[in-house]
């Protein structure tokens, strides 16, 4: 049997995009089935992977979830920073500044304070909680933003696996929240029009959040609100590791 | 042509990840500054640069965007490496900064889209 060990190793990329894939077939049918589309696919295929590297890390005691596990050690490759940074560069295309142009003033405010006060609020609870050195702080105040924003954060300025892990997981929260949330929550804040749509997705930048959000709230303002969530992981990207470290640096010295 | 998207991709994202190092180095600091932001911002003006002059193949797309639907698969392959055992001692704080920055975010909206009907 140990051949098979050594094969699954050998090519332990192509077994990454396996699993992987069984993963997301079966969060998408949870999706459907179990919280008929409330909870998007892609959220709980994430949470599925949080919840998979927790038991590996149990069964192990190892520091890598389940890339400790035989036969499952290519997903340091397919999880890694290279893939995953490529990947999110990508999702920039087809991104113009014609449509920033369009978002107006208001769009581009709104991108910048939702990802400053994100990070802010995020860095403070986590300083509240007990957590002090700067690295930390904004990986988590990152992940606050979204849940690619902390992990890019994260390795950007050399954070341990288990505080990136945290930052993944608020990022799953929010999106979640998010998605949930805002049908129940429109009416009040006045998200009923195409501007107000890009000043929500600006704010809260979770794109997958965002997107499920208004269609369940109004399908018209999808587009919309999209249209400047598209910008937040990148600004996130942008800010979280550069100024906004600095700055937290600047105060935790 | 397909790869030349994969190329064009690849060298933003090189260029983008170089700037960042750099800017590290220069702030004498052990981090990458923004390294995948700037990588973005250089993958957009390329390709708006290539459709003003209307070089932008729609293979070049397809190599580009094969990517960006890996997006998801990849960052789920990348939760289930992470150290979660350990954060799981933390795990209030992932799910208080989860909500907390929404609620604070979402009592502003009123505030700014207003201010923007007008």
């Amino acid at each position: 049997m140990n051949y098979i060990e050594t094969l699954l190793d050998k090519n332990g990329l192509m077994v990454a995009f396996l699993v992987t894939g069984l993963i997301m077939f079966t969060a998408e049918g949870i999706s459907k089935f179990v919280f008929r589309k409330k909870i998007p696919g892609s959220a709980i295929a994430i949470f599925a992977g949080l919840v998979l590297a927790y038991f590996a890390g149990v069964l192990t005691e190892g520091k890598n979830g389940i890339a400790d596990l035989t036969g499952l050690s290519g997903f340091k490759q397919m999880g890694g920073p290279v893939f995953r940074d490529f990947a999110i560069v990508s999702t920039a295309m087809g991104a113009s500044f014609a449509v920033i142009k369009k978002t107006g003033i208001v769009g581009i405010f709104s991108l910048f304070l939702g990802v400053i006060i994100t990070f802010s609020s995020g860095a403070l609870l986590a300083f509240s909680m007990g957590i002090t050195d700067a690295e930390s702080l904004a990986t988590i105040g990152a992940g606050a933003c979204t849940f690619v924003v902390g992990p890019v954060t994260g390795t950007a300025v050399g954070a341990s696996s288990d505080i990136i892990a945290i930052s993944i997981g608020a990022g799953v929260i929010k999106s979640i929240l998010v998605t949930i949330g805002t049908p129940l929550i429109a009416k009040y804040i006045g998200l009923d029009n195409p501007k107000s749509a890009m000043v929500f997705g600006g704010l809260l930048g979770t794109t997958s959040g965002v997107a499920a959000g208004l269609a369940a709230t109004d399908a018209k303002l999808v587009p919309y609100g999209a249209m400047t969530a598209t910008f937040y992981t990148g600004l996130g990207c942008l800010l979280c590791p550069s100024v906004l470290y600095f700055a937290l640096k600047a105060i935790t010295n | 042509m397909l790869l030349r998207g994969v190329a064009l991709l690849a060298g933003c994202f090189i260029a983008g990840q170089l700037l960042g190092e750099t800017l590290g180095r220069l702030m004498d600091i052990e981090a990458n500054v923004g390294g995948v932001g700037f990588a973005m911002l250089f993958l957009i003006l390329a390709q708006n640069e290539l459709e003003k002059r209307n070089l932008f193949h729609v293979e070049m797309g397809e190599g580009i965007l094969f990517w960006s639907k890996m997006y998801i698969p990849i960052i789920v392959a990348m939760s289930a490496i992470q150290n979660v055992r350990v954060a799981f001692t933390n795990g209030m704080l992932a799910v208080l900064a989860g909500i907390i920055p929404v609620i604070i975010c979402l009592s502003l909206m009123p505030l700014l889209a207003n201010k923007n009907q007008r």
